[in-house]
């Protein structure tokens, strides 16, 4: 018989023997009988009115079943893609929200943006049809970057949106900051660009829909974090399918990151197809068709200020953000730049006053939407920056002047002016564990050796707090959440004593499967290898937000945990009766059922086993049975946070910035498993990593086409741009989940960039570089290099 | 047209359309959905095989180049049919956390092999090098190259037996 494996163990995941062997079940791999193939025409201008589509070629075309355009969806009344948040600006008047078809009516607003569905018998055939699809576009002017498509005279996407201002949205006590800065000793002064990135999940969006007449049932197989999330937005408030009529299934999904965690309007237009042909229909998106509609993340141009007083303690810190919403209004995009960036800019610092104004505009690009980190890695990247650029400025040394203005560890609960209140935290036990990890006494040493060799040095800081575990409904609502942030678990105890536990959250990469298995173990005591986790199909599994915001084991795990209780619960009541005892001197521990103060035993196999045998059970105060269901709501969110050092070297010669150390400390809060907590920090920083160094996604001002359309031209991170990271945790418990957990999953994208940059420009400084803009390409560097002037490198 | 080769030790003869690539015939024609498709521009290795004992991007190969060869599929990489067992590469991955959403992971197992093979002795530079055209975007690598190390070592000492 297997053994327990609980909380704090590191079990070789239980997920991994499918994926190693080559059997994992991802859409793409799935056949229906009968199953077509469906492709979409998408535009390939950013913005033109669209005057008519000839369907006839195309359908004429050997194979097509089937072609179906905007004309289409209005004519059967579908609804649009809904948003599912509402923001509101500074007098209450709700966010600009210009309706998302589908399939485009009248207009095109971003290359990419999808004009028909083509249905044939093969991919091949689908194509050569799409090929013959006669679209009349009258071309536009484009504007992609927001500072353009704010100026006067600017293209504008919708008639009754002005400016393409969506919403000009802000937070915080702008008077009190005002009157800050009239006091201020020393005023520092940042403006920067939080570059636009493409997620590139490493499988490609793929969705499979089915129609069966005999039972008016739906199922659509898709590339989903939240399956139950797009049951309800596509069944209720798209395509007009009764939940119970509707089956949607994410199985294996080749990583995430924010980029399936929307509703698309591939799922609706393929579902609602799907009955039209009567036959099974199956999309697979290509990396290129990724890359002009998979949801973009980031893509800010800020201005900040921080006022100090002589000492270097922060007074006030004033934010005023650009951020780019793109064509539409995709499932989260509005909240992503305005509720989580807001209320992170105060950081792990004691800033008193803070102020925030975000304009949200729409652009003729990709719809913008939640990457790992969304908002936060823009809010600590900000931040981070500001700090060193302030230490600078006053000569101040960037480690001392964060500890000056750091959180102290008994000053929590911490109330920030931004509206979060962090529960736990040690900022500076992190900062001083990360300094002795990051050997940056010596970094002087190592500075001098890159020097010999004619390369510059620099060392980076990022002491960094974010909020995650999204989310508590009450205070998302009020945020202008649409729904709730909630999370759901049934833990299913069979007779033989095994488990099943089905959840709403959605693995994908996280290790869920091991994670929540651990759980179960140690608190039924029953073994690891007994325990299996079931997700990803709203035929099975009750209810669920799915996995985005690191907040599966924060809440999911939550719901999970509370779910045990209540079977720890109904199986002392059996327990009770089967001993013939009061309930309330049953005791459970390590498995077992006892009678307090005796040898009387029952194992948690025989109570399984009653429970489905209820012979001479007291039927009117216990049921047959044993199987529990907990929905679990956060009171707060969870604040993981941490310390990164990051040490880059410089090529003079060529600009290339080469990371050579990177050390992260990190909060987590309890850590389940060490082993897939430090593969979720690893997988994190080099995104961040990403982001500060390789990658951007670029458009053409005018014509709206995107330039780095590939992963030829879209620079990913790869295994010879990286050294060994070291991480690690210290770990403050959060104070309000029930296992005292914070949630890894995006730690280390929101804390790395700023880590990078402040590195990068610690190694130019002495030639009076000031900031970097990401990505610190070698083109960039060298440029940079040249303005300032270059002394000739010593040889 | 008809083509025969040897497919993870099994001698196997299709039908297929010149133009099609190994990618497709393995996913579609043979059902063997292991090799996974990632891109369009043969950038990221999620469909590395072993033709003839050397790793190509089964996307960017044809089916024809088959004929008469000897083509290994992540489906192949565990040893005797029927056996449970997994190949020492395919242990480490486990043990050291390799891999996550698993997207990537056949290919990187497929490049991996290929890698110690070739050199049985490999060092994380190397690894990483080798690795250059296979991308992963859940692990940050570290894991990866660790177990690419490690498997490398079990497969030496494997051999030694």
């Amino acid at each position: 018989m297997g053994e327990v494996i609980g909380i704090g163990a590191a079990p070789k995941r239980k997920e991994d023997q499918r994926f190693l062997t080559g059997r994992g079940n991802y859409v793409s791999d799935i056949k229906r009988p009968g199953m077509t193939a469906g492709v979409f025409v998408r535009s390939p201008h950013g913005h033109a009115v669209l005057r008519g589509i000839d369907k006839s070629a195309a359908l004429a075309s050997s194979g097509v079943i089937a072609v179906l355009t905007g004309d289409d969806v209005k004519a059967d009344g579908l609804g649009s893609l809904p948003c599912g948040w509402g923001i509101t600006d500074a007098k209450g008047v709700p966010m600009k929200e210009p309706p998302f078809p589908m399939l485009a009516q009248d207009k095109v607003r971003f290359v990419g943006d999808m004009v028909a569905f083509v249905i044939a018998e093969t991919p091949e055939q689908a194509n050569a049809g799409a090929e013959l699809l006669k679209v009349d576009y009258e071309v536009l002017p484009s504007v992609v970057g927001v500072l353009e498509a704010v100026r006067p005279g600017a293209p504008q996407l919708f008639d009754d949106v002005p400016n393409n201002i969506c919403c000009d949205w802000e937070l915080g006590d702008k008077a009190a900051v005002e009157a800050a800065f009239k006091k201020a000793a020393h005023v520092a002064k940042l403006s920067l660009v939080n570059n636009r990135l493409i997620g590139n999940p490493m499988e490609p969006r793929a969705a499979i829909a089915e129609y069966e007449p005999g039972t008016d049932r739906y199922t659509l197989w898709t590339t989903s974090q939240f399956p139950h999330v797009v049951r309800f937005l596509m069944g209720a408030l798209v395509l007009n399918i009764p939940q119970h009529k509707l089956r949607v299934v994410a199985p294996d999904v080749g990583g995430g990151f924010g980029v399936k965690q929307f509703h698309y309007g591939e799922e609706a237009v393929i579902t609602w197809a799907a009955k039209r042909v009567r036959r099974p229909v199956k999309w697979v998106a290509s990396r290129s068709e990724g890359y002009v509609s998979d949801r973009h993340g980031r893509d800010h141009v800020t201005e900040a200020e921080l006022a100090l007083d002589e000492n270097g303690k922060f007074l006030a810190f004033r934010v005023n953000t650009l951020a780019n919403m793109g064509g539409y209004l995709s499932t989260f995009g509005p909240n992503i730049p305005t509720n989580l960036y807001g209320p992170l800019l105060g950081g792990v610092y004691t800033t008193p006053a803070i102020y925030c104004n975000v304009k949200v505009v729409f652009t003729n690009t990709v719809p913008v939407d939640a990457y790992r980190g969304a908002g936060r890695p823009e809010a600590t990247f900000v931040l981070e920056r500001m700090v060193d650029v302030a230490a600078s400025e006053m000569g101040i040394d960037r480690v001392e002047i964060r500890r000056r203005n750091m959180i102290p560890k008994e000053a929590y609960p911490y109330q920030t002016p931004v509206l979060v209140q962090y529960d736990s935290g040690d900022p500076m036990g992190c900062l001083d564990g990360a300094l002795v990890a990051a050997d940056v006494k010596n970094f002087g040493v190592r500075k001098a050796a890159s020097a010999s060799k004619g390369k510059f040095r620099g060392l980076g800081y990022s002491t960094y707090v974010e909020a995650c575990g999204l989310a508590p409904s009450r205070f998302a609502g009020r945020l202008g959440a649409r729904g709730g942030l909630y999370e759901s678990a049934t833990v299913r105890v069979h007779p033989t004593g095994q488990v099943t536990v089905m959840i709403g959250t959605h693995n994908h990469g996280q290790g869920h499967e091991t994670t929540f298995a651990q759980i179960v173990s140690e608190k039924l005591g029953v073994a690891f290898e007994n325990v299996d986790i079931v997700f990803g199909d709203t035929d099975r599994v009750q209810f669920g937000m799915g996995t985005y915001g690191s907040r599966s084991l924060v809440v999911g795990g939550a719901a999970l945990s509370k779910a045990t209780d209540k079977v720890i619960v109904k199986g002392k009541k059996i327990a009770a009766h089967l001993l013939e005892a009061a309930e309330a001197d049953i005791q459970f521990e390590a498995g077992k059922f006892s009678v307090a103060g005796t040898d009387r035993i029952k194992t948690f196999e025989e109570i399984a086993g009653a429970a489905y045998v209820p012979h001479n059970y007291p039927l009117e105060v216990l049921e047959p049975g044993l199987e529990e269901q907990a929905y679990y709501d956060p009171v707060n969110f969870t604040y993981p946070g941490g310390c990164h050092i990051a040490e880059v070297e410089v090529d003079p010669e060529t600009g290339t910035v080469t990371l050579v150390n990177y050390t992260a400390v990190d909060d987590v809060g309890t850590v389940i498993n060490p082993m897939i907590v430090e593969g979720q920090l690893h997988g994190g920083i080099v995104q961040g990593v990403g982001q500060a160094l390789f990658e951007n996604a670029v458009y053409d001002e005018g014509s709206g086409q995107l330039l780095s359309g590939s992963l030829m031209d879209y620079c990913m991170p790869r295994a010879d741009h990286l050294p060994m990271m070291q991480v690690s945790t210290h770990s403050t418990l959060c104070t309000h989940t029930p296992m005292g957990v914070k949630g890894c999953g995006e730690v280390g994208t929101i804390g790395s960039p700023a880590a990078v940059i402040n590195a990068v420009v610690d190694a130019l400084s002495h030639l009076g570089v000031t900031h970097v803009d990401m990505p610190a390409t070698p083109n960039r560097i060298w440029r940079l290099l040249q303005n300032a002037s270059l002394p000739v490198a010593a040889e | 047209m008809q083509i025969s080769f040897t497919l993870n030790g099994r001698p196997t003869t299709v039908d297929v359309e010149p133009a099609t690539l190994v990618a497709d015939l393995l996913r579609e024609q043979l059902n063997l959905t292991g090799t996974h498709i990632g891109c369009d521009t043969s950038q990221c290795g999620a469909c590395v095989v072993h033709l003839d004992g050397i790793p190509v991007k089964s996307c960017t190969l044809l089916a024809p180049a088959l004929d008469g060869a000897t083509l290994l599929t992540i489906e192949g990489l565990q040893g005797a049919p029927g056996s449970n067992r997994m190949h020492p590469m395919q242990e480490a991955f486990r043990e050291h956390h390799g891999l996550q959403c698993g997207f990537c992971t056949p290919g990187m197992l497929m490049t991996a092999v290929a890698l110690a093979t070739e050199k049985p002795d490999l060092t994380e530079a190397d690894v990483r090098h080798g690795l250059e055209g296979n991308i992963c975007r859940c692990t940050g690598y570290q894991n990866i190259v660790i177990s690419v190390i490690s498997g490398a070592a079990a497969m030496n000492a494997a051999k030694g037996e």
